[in-house]
């Protein structure tokens, strides 16, 4: 009768699957941020420094952003010769949002540093490598870590969508919801989880930036 | 994509206004509800982006808007409101408005505040009144990135119109979950193709229209040469820095 | 005429930016506002277009209060020039210019053609009239701002900061068309600057503005530089008083003796046509260091005496031919005459 007693009571009955669920989510949402994270630096270090590729990488990477996701998740298996049902689609297509979305961020916050500090970095003696890990990186990484942010958010919520095609994640909760004839319980769980994990996914990340940007909110205090 | 899928896709019976499954049915289903969803936004969101952006006051609210919207699983929100109201049109709707709601209220009002304090300043003090300011200035200046906020807002709802089908509406995810039921593999397939070429092609149109709308003083087409690259990209590297950077500051 | 009738803007955090400010700024000259930051000086022109609205007095502009006027309107009546020019980025050069005719009803196409002529007037060639801002150099940039501010033809015109964000070179450029226009124009203007050399080089009158809003002087510029009110206005001023009040003075009552005199053992050395060539001596020709014509300030005979050889400048007429000759001493002696007849005349 009550809502709240029958979330009570689909959790009960139904905690490992939830649990399970919610363990799916993570993972499938968060290792293809890792994945485009680590290529997105190599990759927008060289789009900052040999222009002629900008203009492709930069392509290449809006038109992936306009491919619709669940049209790739289920154009992917024909490509990779994996079953429709294969957790590795939904990993392969979100790493390529990421991917797109991180490789924009990374080129626009190396294109943020002032020249004039590179320039002073170099003046005083740096070598390209270190001078490009301990000034450029640090300095790009405030417009970088926000990137980032969008990208985890975002593909915490795209997840959900693998489920319409019957891969995990708390995407199952809904479509289990609309299968036992719109029932309420696990929709509301699923949302409650969904939001909670991008909230705190987010939070960290916020946290990490605080930490290791610390300049940044310096002298902000007007 | 093989044979079969092709022969779906060329297959006549498909291509006729007589077969309720076709392709033009399905595309003009399609796009009936994205651009019913899209509307609505547009209406609720974009005022609310010019206030806020012109006055400044708000802005903690329309980032969180922004936020809170990454957020939500399109999914889990059509579920919701399917659970709350029932079946038909309007669930599918709501969850599309929600969708297409936070990008362009925040580039609306990223966008606004780009302009330079020096050129409203300037506005102000030759006699334009604030309506004329918003209309004559702030806007046409901060067109390209309000462009790109509608334009990714128009590419997410086309691409999410497909859940329309899963909940016994048409559309063209029709062809992936019939194919998905089926496991017609071609059917779906050519779904998928469908969808992303709908996509391509609006976004595509859009291009052309912010070409024409947009003055070349503001896009980075005047200054080519000059500034070269940096500024053709100003635009879209602004909406980025923006809307992604100020969640920071929250 | 401007008229301030002890105004006081007081922010609500209880800053003062301008406390009780009375002054009178003459019809067809140019004043300038200066002093250090933070002493009110924009908040003062801000005021006169409504821009900021001050918290008690009242301002009048030709006798009128413009405290009950349309914000929107008093401002089209009112050139308006800002440091970065604030030129609108969607439109192009022309049609920045021809904003305040359009805001005011008049057709695009009157107002462009009107715009065309304002841009030569301001020394930009008419291919420019279709370019956006961001094609212009700031100096470029400034001049369209000044032909906007000049569109409507507006009595009055104020100027915050107008060649503060461009570099020396072309700001000293910037600075001599502009005292030309304004030859031109006779408008009324109020600039703001915080470069006192630009105040005495522009100003017909240079308001020095003290912190918290208080005017601690307003008179003409040599006036200011001879007789400054109190320390701070010497202090702000700065050095070099005396030498650079000789700009403000004419050459023409100075004592001169024919070019064939003979000054330190020196004589000057003149070509066919009377040109000046050298000083001739026993070492052999040195060089003259430059002449003056008639029309030259003070400071430019000064400054001549202090280059020559001899200690003396060189007068030439228009066609160049040396027409006489200034000693140091009777510049000295001059210069102190004159210091004492103007600090005797302020004391009586």
């Amino acid at each position: 009768m009550n809502f709240f007693e029958d979330v009570r009571e689909y959790l009960r009955v139904n905690h490992e699957a939830v649990v399970q669920s919610l363990l799916d989510h993570i993972w499938l949402a968060l290792l293809p941020v890792g994945i485009a994270f680590v290529l997105s630096l190599p990759i927008g270090w060289a789009v900052s420094r040999f222009g002629w590729i900008r203009h492709p990488v930069l392509t290449l990477s809006s038109i992936i952003y306009t491919i619709p996701s669940l049209a790739l998740l289920l154009l992917l298996p024909g490509i990779l010769h994996t079953s429709i049902l294969d957790p590795l689609n939904v990993v392969v297509a979100l790493s390529l949002y990421s991917l797109a979305l991180l490789v924009r961020t990374v080129v626009d916050g190396l294109e943020s540093i002032d020249d004039q500090i590179v320039q002073a970095a170099t003046a005083m003696g740096y070598r390209p490598a270190r001078r490009w890990f301990t000034v450029d990186l640090p300095l790009a990484l405030p417009v970088i870590l926000s990137g980032l942010r969008v990208a985890t958010v975002a593909n915490i919520s795209m997840v959900s969508v693998a489920a319409l095609i019957g891969i995990g994640g708390l995407g199952q909760l809904f479509t289990r919801g609309f299968q036992l004839g719109f029932y309420g319980p696990p929709i509301a769980i699923g949302l409650v989880l969904c939001v909670a994990l991008a909230l705190l996914a987010d939070t960290i990340i916020v946290l990490f930036q605080r930490l290791v940007t610390p300049w940044t909110r310096a002298g902000s205090s007007r | 994509m093989n044979a079969d899928t092709f022969d779906f896709l060329l297959n006549g019976e498909y291509w006729t206004w007589s077969n309720y499954d076709s392709f033009p049915h399905r595309i003009l289903e399609h796009l009936h509800y994205s651009a019913l969803a899209l509307v609505i936004a547009f209406v609720i969101a974009f005022p609310i982006g010019l206030l806020i952006g012109h006055t400044d006051r708000g802005s903690f609210f329309a980032i969180n808007v922004g936020n809170a919207g990454r957020a939500l699983p399109t999914l889990g929100v059509l579920m919701l409101v399917l659970v709350l109201v029932g079946t038909g049109l309007m669930p599918v709707v709501v969850a599309l408005v929600i969708l297409a709601i936070p990008p362009i209220l925040t580039t609306t009002y990223a966008g606004i505040r780009s302009v330079s304090d020096v050129t409203v300043d300037a506005a102000r003090g030759v006699g334009m009144r604030e309506w004329q300011i918003i209309t004559g200035v702030e806007l046409p200046t901060a067109l390209p990135i309000i462009f790109g906020g509608v334009r990714n807002a128009v590419l997410q709802v086309i691409s999410t119109a497909t859940i329309a089908a899963y909940v016994g509406l048409g559309g063209l995810g029709r062809y992936l979950f019939d194919g998905l039921a089926l496991t017609d593999y071609p059917r779906v397939v050519a779904g998928s193709v469908l969808v992303a070429a709908l996509a391509v092609i609006i976004d595509l149109l859009l291009g052309l229209v912010q070409r024409l709308v947009v003055s070349p003083g503001v896009d980075g087409r005047a200054s080519k040469g000059r500034r070269g690259r940096r500024d053709a990209s100003a635009a879209a590297t602004a909406v980025r820095t923006v809307e992604e950077v100020s969640p920071a500051t929250s | 005429m401007i008229e301030f009738d002890d105004v006081t803007k007081r922010y609500p955090d209880g800053t003062v930016a301008v406390g009780n400010l009375s002054m009178t700024i003459p019809t067809g000259a140019i004043t300038v506002l200066v002093g250090p930051s933070g002493c009110g000086k924009t908040t003062s022109l801000r005021m006169i277009n409504r821009m900021i609205d001050p918290t008690s007095g009242s301002i009048r502009i030709d006798g009128e209060d413009i405290t009950g006027q349309d914000p929107a309107l008093l401002r089209r009546s009112i050139g308006y020039v800002i440091q970065h020019a604030g030129l609108f980025p969607h439109r192009t050069v022309v049609d920045n210019v021809a904003t305040v005719p359009v805001l005011e009803g008049m057709s695009r196409k009157q107002a462009r053609a009107a715009a065309y002529t304002l841009l030569e007037r301001v020394g930009l060639t008419a291919g420019m009239a279709d370019r956006y801002p961001v094609q212009l150099s700031g100096g470029q940039q400034q001049r369209v701002g000044v032909a906007r501010a000049l569109a409507a033809d507006p009595p009055v015109m104020l100027m915050d900061e107008p060649f503060s964000a461009v570099d020396p070179v072309v700001r000293e450029g910037l600075q001599q068309e502009f005292l030309r226009l304004q030859g031109e124009l006779g408008k009324t203007i109020v600039m703001v600057t915080h470069d006192i050399d630009e105040a005495i080089k522009l100003g017909d009158h240079v308001a020095v503005f003290a912190e918290g809003g208080r005017l601690a002087q307003l008179s003409a510029p040599e006036e200011l530089l001879a007789n400054p009110v109190d320390d701070f206005v010497a202090g702000f001023v700065g050095r070099d008083r005396g030498y650079r009040g000789l700009s403000f003075a004419g050459s023409a009552d100075l004592d001169v003796e024919p070019v064939t005199t003979e000054v330190e053992g020196l004589r000057l050395s003149l070509d066919d046509a009377g040109r000046p060539l050298g000083w001739a001596g026993v070492g052999g020709l040195l060089p003259t260091e430059g002449s003056y014509h008639a029309g030259d300030s003070l400071r430019v005979v000064t400054d001549l005496t202090l280059l020559s050889p001899a200690g003396a400048a060189v007068r030439v007429d228009a066609e160049g031919r040396a027409d006489g000759l200034v000693r140091q001493s009777t510049v000295a002696a001059y210069v102190r005459r004159r210091q004492l007849g103007r600090l005797g005349s302020t004391e009586s």
